[in-house]
């Protein structure tokens, strides 16, 4: 990241706003609020502000490096996990902030769902993983399981396939097939977001296809904050993109927008090609 | 050279070493198997027994039967220093180690024989093997059969001889049967009031009621007891109705009763299919009795129980301690200098010599807790110590001591190497970090956790050295299992095989006996060792194919 801020000679652009006055998000979700974040010294995130809609789905995009996964493990605390890491500034997930004291952060990820860059099921049967997240919270009876995973594995378009050995292990599914059912293990729980985390870096391309064709579906449902390093993914996919550069939002706005008429040189440069 | 160093760049010979190396390695694994195999599993080989007349050295002449131990060569040299008178032209001069028996009779049940003073030998089909449950075996020709003191005319003294033997035989099982099992109950629960009526006492309670209860019960019992001592004498009278008059090879004879004798066999006249089931037999009664003849008879039953037994309980032990202090150094303490000297401290615990363990065990569970334990609830027994000394479980808990920086080890290790995208996975799923531990990672840790358990049990199985002091014993009255309730008997003493071999190679007064029953127990120790290790290895493996396809 540095090295290609040196290189380039780019510090981020600052000349324009980053977010439209004119965007139009519809409901709102996700109010982020002048966030820093810091790694020990280092600081990961720079006064982010934005929103991000409702049943919408939003794609982060910029070089690595940039933030953008930073970013998205904030909307579930993930980044807890990291001793060393510092957070201020607001995320209001419906006007609550969750990064408050009394936020219970096992509830907070139940509503807010992550699907990761590998597929990690767990070393447990179809069934079992999708179920996981309901046993947790303390759900056991059958009736109320089977039907709930039947219908995850519906909601993540992997029913068909899989309905003959759901008591199988999970490691027996190809890659696309396993991220599928990460998929399908987020959104048996019901959550209202589900962040997905590069989903396709380690698919093959017609797998990428099958969880693109799936995403398109379950933003019916759920607002979905997707990053991604493939751009033409972002286009394909996305309501909404944000250009993060340096741990900077450096464009915000509708997809179209971005892709085609982006206001800032930055964005273009880097969507054509020309850096990143 | 240009060649050579082209050779050496293939990096064939670097193959070769290693292929050198481990074909070493295998070879001196196989042959301590082998020999220990051979020498132990040899002993229980019905040997035919030689009839030597061998000439003294005061020129008389006398007749040795045994059997064949081994032959070694000495030179000539060193026996004329000794006085004995040779032939000038012998340099060297084999000797053969005789086992000829007969400890009652001449005093020594081994005998060199030098081979130049041999002068006649022979197999006899008529030399008789008894073994006997003391003074070791006896070796002679049957004479005659005595019921109640008079002798007995039989057309076929051999027949007669083993219908009365079988006779004896079960009649020997009946008595063990009675002062094993319901001798044994009653004694039990006679101690058992004794206790109670301690207790009370120490309580000051005078209550008369209990008291007479415990009178009555006690009086029942008594009376039990005098019917079973009747019928053990009685069975006493009829064991000891025969005897055998047996003659020496050198001619002396002796009235041996038959209560006295366990097995009686001619190996000279035994064809190779009874010698094997003879053989067969002698082993599983290696396995399956108890020892006789300070451990130089008999079997070791006992001390594999016990090994078994300890191995398990330290198992169950260090097992959940192990995993749950590993969990919270790996999971829950902050990583810093602190944890990280816990880190190293634990890791040089496993370096401590065994024996620290078994000085710190005596002090502190023996000495320290064992006396509390018995002033707190085991009062009445006072002053016989219950947990004040050395028993099973305190060799258990220090073992389980001993091991646990192993079991702490390959934990940690087996928690690092879980993926973090599965925790994550979990964690995103609302799980808490407790959830996610018990759920999720304890079980993916599983088989590092038995690899943990597999290099504890390899170790404590062979460790002798700190249940010396903490409750191992040559010989235990009985098993720390039985039909008493509370069936598992924590503070009893017990056997163990490594001490087994210990006692009975370097503490028997009879070296020579029980040479051989050292190998046997060796191989034992070993196979012990091995089972387990099979057992604890196959569950990782069920576990691995359970949790497969982590590395992807």
């Amino acid at each position: 990241m540095t090295n290609d801020a040196t290189e380039m000679n780019l510090a981020p652009d600052h000349s324009h706003p980053a977010i439209p006055e004119d965007l139009d998000l519809g409901p709102v979700e996700i109010t982020v609020d002048k966030l820093n974040l810091w790694y020990g010294e280092a600081q990961a995130l720079k006064d982010i502000d934005m929103q991000i809609a409702d049943r919408k789905v939003t794609a982060f995009i910029g070089p690595s490096g940039c933030g953008k996964s930073t970013l998205l493990r904030c909307f579930n605390r993930m980044n807890d996990l990291i001793d060393s890491c510092r957070v201020d500034g607001s995320i209001r997930l419906n006007g609550k902030d969750i990064n408050a004291n009394t936020v219970d952060v096992a509830e907070l990820r139940r509503e807010v769902g992550m699907v990761f860059q590998k597929p990690n099921p767990f070393p447990k049967s179809i069934y079992e993983n999708v179920a996981y997240g309901l046993r947790i919270q303390g759900v056991n009876k059958r009736r109320e399981l089977d039907e709930t995973v039947e219908w995850a594995l519906k909601g993540a378009a992997l029913w068909d396939e899989v309905k003959d050995r759901l008591h199988t292990p999970a490691f027996g599914l190809s890659g696309g097939q396993q991220q599928r059912l990460v998929i399908a293990r987020a959104i048996a729980v019901q959550p209202e977001v589900i962040l997905l985390d590069e989903p396709c870096s380690a698919l093959d391309p017609i797998s990428t296809l099958k969880v693109e064709e799936l995403i398109n579906e379950l933003k019916k449902d759920y607002t979905i904050i997707i990053v991604t390093h493939n751009m033409q993914q972002a286009a394909r996919v996305s309501d909404f993109t944000a250009f993060m550069y340096l741990g900077e939002l450096i464009e915000f706005g509708e997809t179209d927008q971005v892709f085609t008429r982006p206001r800032i040189k930055q964005t273009e440069d880097y969507i054509t090609g020309r850096y990143g | 050279m240009k060649n050579f160093k082209k050779w050496v760049a293939t990096g064939a010979p670097w193959i070769w070493l290693n292929a050198a190396a481990v074909t070493a390695c295998l070879l001196l694994v196989v042959g301590l198997l082998s020999l220990i195999a051979w020498r132990g599993l040899g002993h229980f080989w019905p040997a035919s027994i030689q009839e030597w007349i061998v000439q003294t050295e005061t020129g008389e002449q006398v007749t040795l039967a045994g059997q064949l131990r081994e032959t070694e060569t000495i030179p000539a040299e060193r026996l004329r220093e000794a006085g004995v008178d040779l032939p000038p032209e012998l340099v060297e001069v084999d000797r053969t180690l005789l086992k000829v028996g007969n400890r009652d009779v001449t005093g020594q049940d081994f005998r060199w024989v030098l081979e130049p003073f041999v002068l006649e030998r022979s197999e006899p089909r008529s030399l008789f093997l008894l073994e006997r449950d003391e003074w070791g075996a006896f070796i002679g020709r049957l004479v005659g059969i005595k019921e109640d003191g008079t002798a007995v005319r039989a057309d076929d003294i051999n027949s007669e001889f083993e219908q009365r033997l079988a006779r004896a035989e079960s009649l020997r099982a009946e008595i063990h049967d009675l002062e094993r099992g319901e001798i044994g109950k009653i004694n039990y629960r006679l101690e058992r009031l004794r206790l109670a009526q301690r207790k009370l006492e120490l309580k000051g309670d005078n209550d008369p009621k209990a008291r007479a209860e415990i009178a009555r019960e006690r009086e029942g019992l008594e009376a039990e007891y005098r019917a079973l001592e009747e019928r053990l004498i009685d069975f006493d009278r009829q064991i000891g109705r025969d005897s055998v008059v047996m003659r020496t090879a050198n001619g002396e004879e002796r009235d041996l009763p038959l209560a006295t004798i366990l097995h009686a066999y001619q190996p000279n006249a035994m064809g190779l299919g009874s010698k094997m089931v003879h053989y067969l037999g002698k082993v599983w009664e290696f396995l399956s009795e108890e020892p006789r003849e300070a451990n130089t008879e008999g079997g070791i039953f006992p001390a594999i129980f016990g090994t078994i037994l300890m191995v398990l309980l330290m198992s169950v032990v260090v097992t959940p301690f192990g995993v749950i202090a590993a969990v919270y150094l790996k999971e829950y303490a902050t990583q810093g200098l602190l944890t990280r000297s816990i880190r190293v401290a634990v890791n040089n615990l496993a370096g401590v010599p065994s024996i620290v363990y078994g000085v710190f065990g005596l002090g502190f569970f023996v000495y320290t807790i064992g006396s509390s334990l018995d002033e707190l609830f085991f009062e009445s027994a006072l002053p016989a110590p219950t947990f004040g000394t050395g028993g099973l479980f305190w060799a258990s808990l220090t073992l389980a001591l001993m091991t646990l920086p192993v079991v702490i080890v390959s934990t940690e290790e087996g928690l690092a190497r879980i993926p973090r995208a599965i925790r994550e996975g979990s964690l995103a799923l609302g799980a808490t970090k407790w959830e996610t531990l018990w759920r999720t990672i304890l079980p993916m840790a599983s088989p590092a956790i038995m690899t943990g358990m597999i290099l504890a049990i390899a170790r404590a199985a062979g460790e002798v050295a700190p249940l010396m002091l903490v409750g191992v014993v040559k010989l235990a009255p009985s098993l720390p299992l039985d039909g008493n309730a509370p069936f598992l008997h924590l503070e009893r003493k017990f056997m163990h095989l490594g001490f087994h071999i210990y006692d009975v190679g370097f503490q028997s007064p009879n070296v020579e006996a029980a040479r051989p029953l050292v190998y046997a127990t060796a191989l034992l120790l070993v196979i012990v060792t091995i089972l387990l290790n099979i057992v604890a290895i196959t569950v990782r493996n069920r576990l691995r194919e359970k949790y497969r396809g982590l590395e992807t």
